[in-house]
């Protein structure tokens, strides 16, 4: 076990950070995973090369560092709930027009109202859900 | 081919800062979000790292005429807060709550993680029922000038050198 501390998240922010920068500055493009995932989806003729990149980036260098790392990740859910999950992620920011990177990194650096009021209401969800699942499903289980 | 560099540059940092900063790990971000129970503020780093350093670039790049391989920046051509935008935001956060994986950290240890997997193909199944149901929809509702994205996520109409 590594020490968890705080310079690892910091790291890896301004990494994210970077990342975002250099597709607004050279492409003029917002980094957000997904949409990035959804147009390649469900457009995939158009201006498709730097989203195909940027998925083989993050799939790659991800899935290298993840196996040498070994498995560090604890999950917890059973497949039903996965799967439940899952959907709501897709559906919701599909609908909501983005997630933590389109809304939570590039939304806000730019200030975006739409981002700022997304941002606050999955966060306030997500914390709300925990809450019940392990507060009050949890505690009475 | 530049274009296809750039993303995948890109898309290699973004990778290597989820899986260094823990966001591939569910029990972190559900440690995150639990600000009721033993709350692990960590994460919040994440997205304060991420935005100190983006911001600048921002602000700096508005003035600046355009971007180096792009005619313009494709901003979201919606601005107003509106339904969709908040009951979108809310499911997401239903999702995200109960497993603790947002798109990114979920497709980036999709191929070493069966979780992830599993989680990441019924996402890729969530976006497909959204656009079956409302996203023809959405298109031919929203007339949007060529240049501009009508989404934060780059779900682009946009249309670039």
């Amino acid at each position: 076990m590594n020490q968890y501390q705080y310079a690892p998240p910091l790291l890896g922010g301004l990494l994210i950070g970077l990342s975002a920068s250099i597709l607004w500055l050279t492409l003029g493009r917002i980094a957000g995973v997904s949409g990035i995932i959804g147009s390649t989806l469900t457009r995939p003729s158009r201006d498709i090369s730097w989203r195909f990149g940027f998925l083989a980036g993050l799939i790659g260098i991800g899935s290298l560092m993840l196996s040498r790392r070994g498995a560090e990740a604890s999950v917890h859910s059973g497949p039903v709930l996965l799967l439940v999950a899952g959907l709501l992620v897709g559906f919701g920011t599909r609908l909501g027009n983005g997630c933590t990177s389109g809304h939570g990194v590039c939304g806000l650096s730019r200030l975006s109202p739409r981002s700022v009021v997304a941002t606050a209401v999955f966060v306030a969800t997500a914390m709300l859900v925990v809450f019940v699942v392990r507060h009050w499903i949890g505690a009475a289980a | 081919m530049m274009r296809l560099i750039i993303g995948l540059f890109a898309g290699s940092l973004f990778g290597a800062g989820l899986v260094i900063a823990q966001m591939t790990d569910p029990s972190r971000v559900l440690g995150f979000l639990d600000v009721f129970g033993h709350w692990d503020p960590r994460l919040g780093l994440v997205m304060f790292g991420a935005i100190a350093v983006h911001a600048p670039f921002v602000i700096w790049s508005r003035q600046r005429a355009k971007p180096v391989l792009a005619r313009s920046i494709h901003l979201p051509a919606q601005t107003k807060v509106d339904a969709r935008l908040v009951i979108g935001a809310a499911v997401f956060g239903v999702g995200w709550g109960l497993a603790g994986y947002c798109p990114g950290p979920a497709i980036a240890s999709a191929f070493t993680n069966p979780s992830a997997l599993l989680l990441t193909l019924s996402m890729i199944g969530g976006m497909l029922i959204h656009d079956g149901l409302l996203g023809r929809r959405v298109v031919k509702g929203v007339l949007q000038p060529k240049t501009l994205d009508h989404d934060e996520g780059t779900q682009g109409q946009g249309v670039s050198s």
